[in-house]
């Protein structure tokens, strides 16, 4: 999986020449989105998997704002406008809601079972 | 007050206080006092008012028109102008039932002498025996064990008494007799004539428990529809060609509020323009010359009505109308071929035969051809004087043999039907009508007599009896004063008793028919054979039953005289059964009361008849002179005393033995015991058919109908039980396969959710790597471009 992430991103790079590039954000980008799901999937205390989350949609987010950026594509790129930046505000805002209700199950599924493993909470296993 | 308004006043009241009665009783009957004990007080006392009333109107009718002797022989003139205008009568509607184009039913009143007669008969017969059933039917006062009813247990029928409901029906058979009386159209006279069937039917049957009683009942019932059928087709060809039910002209107001003379059956047969000679009327020509009347210009048809009628167009009509009514009669007053029902009937409590089954309601049918009379042909007289004849054989031979003594007095009575039948069938209206009032005062005595005897005996059978004189004298004697009355006794030309009066009249009637129309002289016969059977059997009855030793000790020893509330009547009908044919100097009488009532037109005779040849019917009168007169007196009077004579020589010195003669005539013996075979006959003839083809309808319904619908259902079935097993394995099995795979699907898919949130991302992860390879894969191409 990370062969063929960095098979696609190193076109990117090489085409960038000097300066900083939207490549090199992408790289950023996928780097914590890798460690977002990583963590999410090796994590077994709950809060550690929200971190998760929260890296995944950070990754997604310097995504938008790279691709909005048109300092970073040239002024021939074609532009997002500022919609990047707008999307990138959305998502902080959900995940701010994300988290609030996680954290809620949470700490309910604590008052429960006295615990916050996620490997515990299998109640609505099929 | 007027006459004309007065008559109908009192005789119209004294026909509905016995159903104000009837309906009292109906509705409060069991709580007039213990077991129902007043209720004979409030019957007898509707009744007594009814009398009471009938005698007022009576009195009224010989103030406005007193009785005068008849005029005979030479002062026929002065008649002339009397007999044009007809006899007096009032007539009118009380209320309209129904009105609409030429269509009209009416409850109203026809009133003259016969029906003053007759309601002043009828009401006084009826309070006798009002007041004899008082005391007969005290047994029903309290519970009643009823011997003759075995129950399948072995015991005996244990009923509560019926007092009311006795006296109740007989209040309804009272209203219904004198409906009949006063009716003013036909088609009253129907409705009463169907409700005097039905109270017949009540009152036969009042012991109901028994068999034979309510198998006598029905009997009685059916064979008087068959003659009503009859009556019912009269009806139609009267009302179909003439219009109009109504006796008499009535006045109605026409359309432009003049007042319109609409023509009654009376005028319309016998128009007042043609002297009262008997004519086919208008409309019955018309309605016969259907044909001719479609062809011809509606003017020239008044025109040619007389041609018409002339060709003899619509006498069958009229012909078939009278047979029509007559035989309706026939049923009622149980004529041949119908007579059968009424010795059945006397199943009946005794009261109910005195009454009903031998005073009023079986001469109804002869009051009815009476009150017909100006419509009936010369043809429909001869019909009707035929079945007398018959009946009055018949009936008479049977009686010679009969063991019991209310069948003896019920064959008696049909044989005496007869003779009022014949008499009015030869033209002797009035000696018909005169024989059916003093008919109904000694037949009623004679019942209650023998039910004075059964109530003493506890038997019907005159076998058993004999002797009764000495311990019953007043019951023997009233009898005796009965039996003398029905066989016409008398001294010749002087006095007699009630029955040598009407008796001599028909004899007299039946004799100067048959001197006018040899090829008849049968009839003569039949009446004068008649006089000697009757004379016969009334006194082998009265022997029997009260002279000589008696034949059961046990039935002997415990009878006695019957109480005073039973003989008082006895005593009172004794007497008029006496007087009731006696004509006080100066005229007054009956028969010169009916007179009064006399059909007009029929006075001076008539001829005619198309399809028995010309008849002559003679005059009356002509029968009370002379040589006839003398003849058939004589004939009477020797026909009457040699059967009394052969009675006391068989059963009274007994020189003769009944046995013997049994046994030298068996053949005819067994075939009289046998009644002419007359019940097996209709059982052969009608009832074993009507059977068969009931059994063949349900043959038919059970074989045939039952089969074809159960083999539907049957198919219905199969083809169900196909739907059903479609239905099961097919539909559900489609279901459920569904069903089940979704379920297993369901089981396989469970194990992936395996409650481990770090698979479940693991399992994101690896799915999102997968379709991004795939869609790298897929569109390699146009990535590359």
């Amino acid at each position: 999986m990370t062969g063929s992430c960095v098979g696609a991103v190193v076109p990117l790079l090489a085409s960038a020449g000097d300066g900083v590039s939207v490549a090199h954000y992408l790289v950023v980008g996928a780097i914590l989105f890798t460690a977002g799901i990583v963590c999410m999937a090796v994590k077994r205390n709950a809060l550690g998997v929200l971190m998760g989350i929260e890296l995944v949609l950070n990754g997604a987010n310097v995504n938008f704002v790279a691709f909005a950026s048109p300092y970073l594509r040239g002024q021939g790129a074609a532009s997002l406008g500022l919609d990047g930046q707008v999307i990138a505000l959305f998502v902080i805002l959900l995940a701010a809601a994300e988290a609030a209700v996680a954290l809620a199950i949470t700490l309910n599924f604590y008052n429960n079972h006295a615990t916050v493993d996620v490997d515990r909470a299998d109640d609505l296993k099929g | 007050m007027d006459i004309a308004a007065q008559l109908p006043l009192l005789l119209g009241l004294a026909w509905l206080v016995p159903l104000a009665s009837f309906v009292a009783i109906l509705f409060f009957g069991p709580r007039m006092g213990p077991h129902g004990r007043n209720a004979a007080w409030v019957a007898t006392a509707a009744i007594v008012t009814s009398l009471v009333l009938s005698l007022l109107a009576a009195g009224t009718w010989l103030g406005a028109h007193p009785v005068q002797a008849a005029h005979h022989g030479g002062s026929h003139g002065s008649d002339h102008s009397a007999e044009a205008a007809g006899p007096v009568a009032y007539a009118g509607d009380w209320y309209t039932l129904y009105q609409g184009g030429g269509l009209r039913l009416s409850i109203g009143w026809y009133i003259d002498a016969l029906t003053v007669a007759m309601f002043v008969v009828v009401t006084f017969i009826a309070t006798c025996i009002h007041v004899y059933a008082s005391g007969y039917m005290h047994d029903e006062l309290h519970d009643v064990t009823d011997h003759e009813v075995h129950l399948s247990g072995g015991g005996h029928l244990h009923r509560p008494g019926r007092f009311p409901r006795f006296f109740q029906a007989l209040s309804l058979f009272c209203f219904s007799m004198l409906g009949i009386v006063i009716a003013g159209n036909l088609a009253m006279v129907f409705v009463f004539w169907e409700l005097v069937g039905i109270c017949s039917w009540f009152l036969i049957g009042f012991y109901y428990e028994r068999t034979s009683a309510s198998t006598a009942a029905n009997k009685a019932f059916i064979v008087n529809r068959v003659g009503d059928f009859g009556m019912l087709i009269g009806l139609m060809a009267l009302w179909g060609a003439l219009g109009t039910l109504q006796f008499a002209d009535s006045k109605a107001a026409g359309p432009d509020g003049a007042q319109v003379v609409r023509p009654g059956l009376f005028g319309l047969v016998r128009p007042a323009e043609g002297g009262h000679a008997l004519q086919v009327p208008d409309g019955m020509v018309k309605f016969a010359a259907a044909d001719l009347v479609a062809t011809t210009p509606a003017a020239e048809v008044a025109a040619k009505i007389d041609d018409w009628r002339s060709m003899g167009l619509g006498r069958w009509l009229l012909f078939i109308a009278g047979v029509g009514i007559f035989c309706g009669c026939v049923g009622k007053s149980a004529q041949f071929p119908l007579f059968v029902w009424l010795p059945d009937a006397m199943e009946g409590p005794t009261p109910v035969s005195a009454l009903v089954h031998s005073a009023t309601m079986v001469a109804a049918g002869v009051y009815l051809v009476g009150r017909f009379y100006p419509v009936l042909t010369p043809d429909v007289l001869l019909v009707i004087a035929y079945v007398g004849a018959i009946t009055l054989f018949i009936a008479a031979t049977i009686a010679l043999v009969a063991n019991d003594i209310k069948r003896v007095l019920a064959y008696s009575t049909v044989s005496q039907l007869g003779y009022m039948m014949l008499a009015l069938g030869v033209g002797g209206w009035a000696a018909g009508l005169f024989h059916l009032v003093t008919h109904a005062f000694f037949k009623s005595l004679l019942f209650l007599c023998s039910g004075s005897v059964i109530h003493a005996c506890h038997t019907n059978d005159m076998r058993k009896m004999g002797g009764l004189a000495r311990v019953m004298p007043w019951t023997a004697g009233t009898m005796l004063v009965g039996c003398l009355a029905i066989i016409g006794a008398g001294v010749p030309f002087v006095i007699g008793l009630s029955g040598y009066y009407s008796k001599d009249a028909i004899l007299a009637q039946a004799l100067s028919f048959s001197r006018a129309n040899p090829a008849h002289s049968i009839l003569f016969l039949a009446v004068a054979g008649g006089a000697f059977l009757t004379a016969f059997y009334m006194f082998r009855l009265w022997f029997m039953t009260f002279a000589g030793e008696p034949r059961d000790h046990h039935v002997a020893d415990h009878a006695h005289e019957s109480p005073g509330v039973m003989v008082a009547p006895l005593v009172v009908l004794a007497v008029l059964a006496v007087a009731a044919g006696w004509t006080l100097p100066g005229g007054f009488g009956l028969p010169n009361l009916l007179e009064q009532a006399r059909p007009a037109g029929t006075a001076e005779g008539m001829t005619g008849g198309f399809v028995f040849g010309n008849l002559t019917f003679p005059a009356e009168h002509e029968s009370h002179e002379g040589a006839i007169h003398v003849t058939a007196t004589l004939t009477a009077f020797a026909t009457a005393l040699a059967g009394v004579v052969l009675a006391a020589l068989m059963y009274l010195v007994r020189i003769i033995s009944p046995a013997v003669v049994a046994t030298i005539f068996r053949p005819v013996y067994s075939f009289l015991a046998g009644r002419w075979y007359f019940d097996e006959l209709y059982h052969a003839l009608f009832v074993l058919p009507a059977l068969g083809i009931a059994e063949l309808a349900s043959g038919t319904d059970r074989g045939v109908i039952d089969r074809i619908i159960e083999g539907l259902a049957w198919t219905a079935r199969q083809l169900a039980g196909i739907d059903a097993w479609i239905d099961r394995t097919i539909v559900d099995g489609l279901v459920n396969a569904t069903a089940n795979a979704t379920w297993h699907a369901g089981l396989e898919l469970k194990k992936l959710q395996t409650g481990h949130l770090r698979q479940y991302v693991m399992f994101i992860v690896v799915g999102t790597v997968a379709l991004f390879v795939l869609a790298s894969l897929l569109f390699r191409t146009s990535m590359a471009g």
